[in-house]
């Protein structure tokens, strides 16, 4: 868990960290605190999950994955769990997880983010999650992102 | 979380961008000089890396530069959810979803189900009042998809 300094130095780098020389010793300034226990609690939230990395964060669109698809599978709950972990682990795959279905609108209860720079590349991985999950997967569907509405990434108040 | 490699190709990406890109998708020192540190492994000088930084951020090529955080491992919530948006009202909608701080990001997508956004709060029960604040300000039935189970390895890809 986290105390009011972390949470402090979260709402001071969520936005992004300063881009000036010594970015750490700014927000030490900004924060009054040491640069040296900016840096330590940095250090530890990256240890211990809090924080998952440090570094650029890119827009798809901006560097050539024009086509981001979203494949849905309805697979019969006793299999999901053991098909879910071989279809997170192909290389082409960024994000898997399991999720409730919503019956009956939406059936689907894994989710595994495809990205390419055409639609053609991502329906091809398609096809190779599809023979993957084999008779286990009784509908599927691919939900093609046609705009980025808003991606701020998390906004936690002051 | 995966990272994607750069594709090669037909848009505005000089060398040097891609190459920030291919080796700042995540651990970026956490020392004195970070900046200087960074360029070094990329061959530019801390002051150009500061500037393409800058610049990659003001052309939204990066969205941004800085710690990624886990809010489920500080006691919050992180949960994808959709709604069906009628066309005649999508833009309204979509300022009545973006304006709660709580949405992190929101994609349209091809489907009936045609907007989906995913919410981060700092509580566990800030997810529920979150999606009846949307519901209340729209008019429309939220769907909630919580991550029961994430599937993934840890692992950066080189651009190809």
């Amino acid at each position: 868990m986290i105390d009011d300094t972390d949470r402090a130095l979260i709402v001071a780098t969520q936005g992004g960290l300063p881009l000036v020389p010594r970015p750490y010793h700014a927000l030490a300034e900004q924060l009054a605190l040491s640069a040296d226990e900016v840096m330590h609690r940095l250090k530890t939230m990256l240890e211990t999950g809090i924080i998952r990395r440090i570094g650029a964060v890119p827009n798809h669109y901006a560097i050539g994955w024009t086509a981001n698809g979203m494949t849905v599978w309805d697979v019969a709950d006793k299999q999901v769990d053991e098909l879910g972990a071989r279809i997170g682990a192909l290389d082409f795959v960024t994000h898997c997880y399991r999720r409730p279905r919503a019956l009956p609108a939406w059936p689907y209860n894994l989710f595994a983010m495809v990205h390419g720079a055409s639609r053609d590349e991502c329906s091809a991985k398609a096809t190779e999650i599809r023979s993957l999950l084999g008779d286990a997967c009784r509908q599927s569907d691919i939900l093609y992102s046609t705009k980025i509405l808003k991606k701020s990434g998390l906004r936690i108040g002051s | 979380m995966r990272e994607l490699s750069i594709p090669q190709g037909d848009f505005m990406l000089g060398a040097v961008d891609r190459k920030i890109l291919a080796k700042l998708q995540g651990d970026f020192p956490i020392c004195e000089r970070p900046y200087a540190e960074a360029a070094g492994q990329i061959g530019i000088s801390e002051d150009e890396l500061l500037q393409r930084l800058q610049q990659l951020l003001a052309d939204k090529v990066l969205t941004r530069f800085g710690p990624m955080f886990q809010i489920e491992e500080m006691g919050g919530a992180f949960v994808l959810a959709a709604l069906v948006a009628p066309e005649e009202r999508y833009d309204e909608v979509t300022a009545l979803v973006n304006e709660l701080p709580e949405v992190a990001h929101n994609y349209r997508r091809e489907h009936a189900l045609n907007m989906w956004f995913v919410l981060a709060t700092e509580t566990k029960d800030g997810i529920a009042e979150a999606i009846a604040r949307i519901e209340r300000d729209t008019g429309l039935a939220v769907y909630a998809f919580p991550k029961e189970r994430e599937f993934f390895v840890e692992m950066k890809l080189e651009a190809r």
